[in-house]
């Protein structure tokens, strides 16, 4: 099968470019070097079978950062058929050197002037025929984002698949050093094809920076526009999350317990207290996760994470951290895991291992499902947004202890340098795409963790079948009763000891095993919850789940890109211990205050 | 090291000044990094904005922003045009 590479400097909308060849979702984000992994997929052109890879976006082939590297690598090793090398029209005064260095390894090479529409806005006039001819590849401009230009491109594409490919020469390979020449052939390039302004034309990014970067409007307009994202999942995704909950105990007594009525008493606890309740407990919530995906995205995608990086790296620094930490420990809001492996673009080994070791603290969307669960069954709806505001408040809060514990063992002078994009806004169709890829990840972990997960506390808060469910004799109880003196002095009782066991493996556990542990769903967990603990109890069993260990994923990645397990062990320890402290300060310290 | 400089560096130019970038004196990863960003001898510059708190500087190379912090800023020495 032919392969094509897509190459080009971060935040250039080659994923963009690549979710319109494949139609798959691979992340869009407008900000530079969000493509960690390679992602790839198969398309049909002229009549083949062909595989596309996206390769992360680099400024240099010769840089020194590990997505230099891993292209580098890539590139020496799987010679593609073709390379697609996307470039920012807006900057092609600058991003040609890339292309120029790429074209000394003799690829077979289609260049696609991406952002033609932004660059025409500019006022920006490339000459693609003349540019063509003075460099003997064929070019087209493009808009990724609104398909313009894009039949054309890909027929150039077609065209260029047919010959063969050149192969490298190992002299080439080892030639590298040829950048001096570059410069001049830059200027050579573009003195007869490309027109830029002297100036830029006032845009709307620079009047909306004029306001979202003001010295001291800046900060305030940020924290302004988390809090209202939150209240705003609040204020969609809870009449939804209660409709999806009564459809599900709608479909429970209409037609999920009279098809089972048949099956034994065991058989039929099971499945229908063990894996209906858990499972139709945890799918209410995929209204919230989609919304809270939506929002990110918007933000991501606009660019407002670049200029957050700006905004906070000042206090990142005396944390010895940068913008760009603060930007993942936001990106962790969603999943912790992108988040880690978006360090990469980190040069300084210890500036990667303590942004990963902050990261983890970010309250990511698995442990919000918790967050709203018991916000919603223990305190009024006026508070509840308060509540969960003031826990992202004490995830920041865990983030900057730790980041200032740890940071002299982890101290670096890594410069921060960063480029900022323009504003754009997503398309309704790339919003759709990203909601749907949501979904879609968040039922693929259902179906692997949670049934699993769900029907192992069933089993451990019924067995043995002579005790009375979730009593003190059941396994589960046993397992309770031992950790009890654990987390007794920080108010957590033997059935939350068993749900915090399980959201170990996965945070989206943690409500599901609460309804098999109860034997309820919906409203009427929420009720007995209500009645069996106070809020104090509540909130230290949310600060306990907030901080420590956010799941297995997460370990595991830990793991893999710091390629230590001493550093694992040493994220996984403190966060336990940080963990258990908080959650015993706060709650000692609101009993010894009479509440 | 520091010697005896004449040209002031980028970080003391006010926001909405303009300058040429002379020399870059910093470490080869960082010097080819910049030059990607289109940080080179001769190009002109403008700041564009500085954060509060002594955080980072905002510049405009062509047509491209860029964000770095003023201890990286004052390796690079420019002429005020």
């Amino acid at each position: 099968m032919k392969r094509i590479a897509l190459l080009g400097m971060p935040n250039t909308g080659k994923s963009t470019l690549f979710n319109r060849m494949t139609g798959g979702a691979a992340r869009v984000g407008n900000w530079p070097g969000i493509t960690v992994e390679l992602l790839s997929g198969k398309i049909l052109i002229g009549g083949d079978m062909v595989e596309i890879i996206d390769l992360p976006g680099i400024y240099d082939i010769h840089g020194f950062s590990e997505d230099e590297q891993v292209v580098r690598h890539f590139l020496h090793d799987n010679v593609p058929d073709l390379a697609i090398v996307v470039l920012n029209a807006t900057q092609i005064e600058r991003q040609l050197s890339l292309l120029l260095q790429l074209k000394q390894y003799n690829l077979n090479m289609v260049v696609l002037l991406n952002m033609a529409d932004e660059a025409k806005k500019f006022g920006i006039t490339i000459d693609t025929a003349k540019m063509s001819a003075s460099l003997g590849i064929p070019i087209f401009l493009l808009s990724a984002k609104y398909g313009n230009g894009y039949q054309e491109s890909l027929q150039a594409v077609t065209k260029a698949l047919r010959y063969t490919t050149p192969g490298m020469a190992e002299e080439l390979r080892s030639q590298l050093e040829q950048d001096a020449h570059i410069e001049s052939e830059m200027a050579r390039v573009l003195q007869h094809s490309v027109q830029v302004p002297a100036r830029l034309p006032d845009n709307l990014t620079t009047q909306l920076d004029h306001l979202m970067l003001h010295p001291w409007l800046g900060l305030p307009i940020f924290f302004g526009i988390m809090y209202l994202l939150f209240q705003g999942i609040f204020f969609f995704g809870q009449p939804l999350q209660v409709g999806v909950g009564d459809l599900f105990g709608w479909l429970r007594e209409s037609a999920v317990e009279p098809l089972l009525g048949g099956l034994p008493e065991f058989w039929q606890g099971m499945l229908l207290d063990g894996v209906y309740n858990g499972v139709a407990t945890v799918a209410a919530f995929i209204p919230i996760i989609v919304l809270f995906f939506l929002f990110m995205a918007i933000v991501e995608d606009t660019g407002y994470l670049s200029r957050a990086a700006f905004l906070m790296d000042a206090l990142m620094a005396r944390l010895g951290l940068d913008g760009r930490s603060f930007v993942m420990l936001l990106m962790g809001f969603g999943c912790n895991v992108p988040a880690l492996m978006g360090t990469r673009v980190m040069r300084s080994r210890s500036l990667r291992l303590l942004s990963m070791l902050v990261i983890p603290f970010s309250l990511c969307s698995a442990r919000l499902q918790v967050f709203v669960f018991i916000t919603a069954a223990l305190f009024a709806p006026q508070s509840a947004a308060m509540v969960v505001f003031s826990l992202y408040l004490f995830s920041f809060a865990a983030a900057i202890l730790t980041a200032l514990i740890f940071k002299r063992h982890f101290s670096n002078s890594e410069p921060f340098v960063l480029e900022l994009p323009p504003y754009r806004f997503p398309t309704l169709r790339q919003m759709l795409l990203r909601g749907w890829h949501e979904v879609y990840h968040f039922i693929h972990r259902a179906s692997k963790f949670i049934i699993l997960g769900v029907v192992l506390v069933w089993l451990l808060t019924h067995l043995p079948t002579s005790a009375v469910p979730a009593g003190p004799d059941t396994w589960a109880g046993h397992i309770g009763a031992w950790l009890h003196p654990v987390f007794e002095p920080i108010g957590i009782t033997a059935e939350l000891t068993i749900a915090l066991i399980f959201g170990f493996v996965a945070k989206e556990i943690v409500v599901g095993s609460l309804a098999v542990i109860y034997g309820l769903s919906g409203q009427a967990l929420s009720g007995t919850l209500a009645l069996q603990l106070d809020w104090v109890q509540a909130y230290s069993f949310m600060l306990f789940t907030l901080i420590y260990t956010p799941c297995l994923s997460t370990i595991a990645t830990l793991r893999s890109e710091s390629k230590s397990n001493g550093f694992m062990w040493l994220s996984l320890g403190w966060s336990l211990a940080l963990a258990w402290g908080v959650s015993f300060v706060f709650y000692q310290g609101a009993r010894a205050l009479g509440y | 090291m520091k010697t005896i400089n004449s040209t002031p560096n980028l970080d003391s130019l006010i926001p909405g000044e303009s300058a040429t970038i002379v020399a870059i004196q910093t470490d080869e990863a960082l010097r080819q990094r910049l030059s990607a960003l289109g940080f080179r001898a001769g190009k002109r510059i403008e700041l564009i904005r500085k954060a509060s708190f002594s955080g980072p500087l905002q510049v405009r190379i062509g047509t491209t922003d860029i964000l770095l912090r003023r201890n990286e800023a004052s390796k690079i020495s420019v002429h005020k045009t």
